[in-house]
């Protein structure tokens, strides 16, 4: 088996830069299920750095904690759309910014 | 160009052109499909680090699990194009891009030095990748989060059936 040429700083960069991606998916984004997507894909990109740190250093503990991430990301999927439905049988609506009933 | 220099280019443009189209379209199904697509694009780069059982179980809990519910709830609220906010558009979402692209910037330059300087893989990556090895120490040294998380997961389903339910009272006329 080859080992792989490409350093572990690429896959770094490569996860701060999907990282901010779902930053900016959840600020600008106004239909509460494609927020939900956002953080997603903030859960993966964090999990592929720790994949990368776990590959590079020879160590099993980074993946260990990806199976437990996405563990919780499966509950937190499972909460988060009966949190939408409850919202959208509440409302009638998914957009953000049209509830609004604790703003000040 | 090797060919795992090749495989992670590819890879890696896939998955960032996924990402932005995700967060860019305005249909949501369209969204959920192009992060669909990511998700494979990051099996690819998981198995590029030889991170077999990961990429899989990517395959699995995310390509499969988590995007049949989301693809169900956007079926079942039936949410078409985003229409624009009215009212004064807001100058937040421009100055959040900014700053978001500053941060990319800075973070992408003090990583571009190099700062970890590990250019090959651990020799032991391969053998650290597959089941056996997740598994063993998944049933030793963190058998206790496992319990725990088996908990969370119990929590969150009796949780997603009572928020999701519609109250008896609700149906009634």
């Amino acid at each position: 088996m080859m080992p792989t040429s490409i350093p572990l700083d690429y896959y770094l960069i490569l996860s701060a830069v999907l990282f901010v991606i779902g930053v900016v998916g959840v600020v600008t984004r106004r239909n509460a299920i494609i927020i939900f997507m956002s953080i997603e894909l903030m859960l993966n990109a964090v999990n592929l750095s720790m994949v990368a740190f776990s590959s590079f250093l020879g160590d099993v503990a980074g993946q260990m904690f990806v199976f437990f991430i996405m563990a919780v990301a499966a509950a937190e999927a499972a909460i988060g759309l009966a949190i939408v439905l409850a919202l959208f049988r509440n409302k009638q609506t998914v957009y953000v910014d049209e509830i609004n009933l604790m703003k000040w | 160009m090797s060919l795992q220099s090749l495989l992670f280019t590819i890879f890696a443009i896939g998955a960032v052109a996924s990402a932005v189209f995700t967060i860019t379209r305005k249909n949501p199904v369209a969204s959920a499909m192009s992060l669909v697509a990511h998700f494979f694009m990051l099996t690819g780069l998981y198995l590029t680090l030889q991170a077999q059982f990961v990429a899989a179980v990517q395959v699995v809990v995310y390509a499969g699990a988590i995007m049949v519910l989301v693809v169900f709830v956007i079926m079942l609220l039936n949410v078409g194009r985003e229409a624009n906010a009215e009212g004064p558009k807001s100058i937040r979402p421009t100055l959040a891009m900014l700053f978001a692209g500053i941060l990319v910037v800075m973070v992408s330059s003090v990583i571009a030095s190099h700062p970890t300087g590990r250019n090959q893989l651990h020799e032991k990556a391969t053998e650290i990748g597959q089941t056996a090895s997740i598994g063993k120490a998944l049933f030793t040294q963190y058998l206790f989060p496992f319990e725990a998380v088996s908990l969370l997961l119990l929590a969150a389903l009796i949780g997603a059936v009572i928020l999701a339910k519609r109250h008896v009272s609700e149906t009634q006329p």
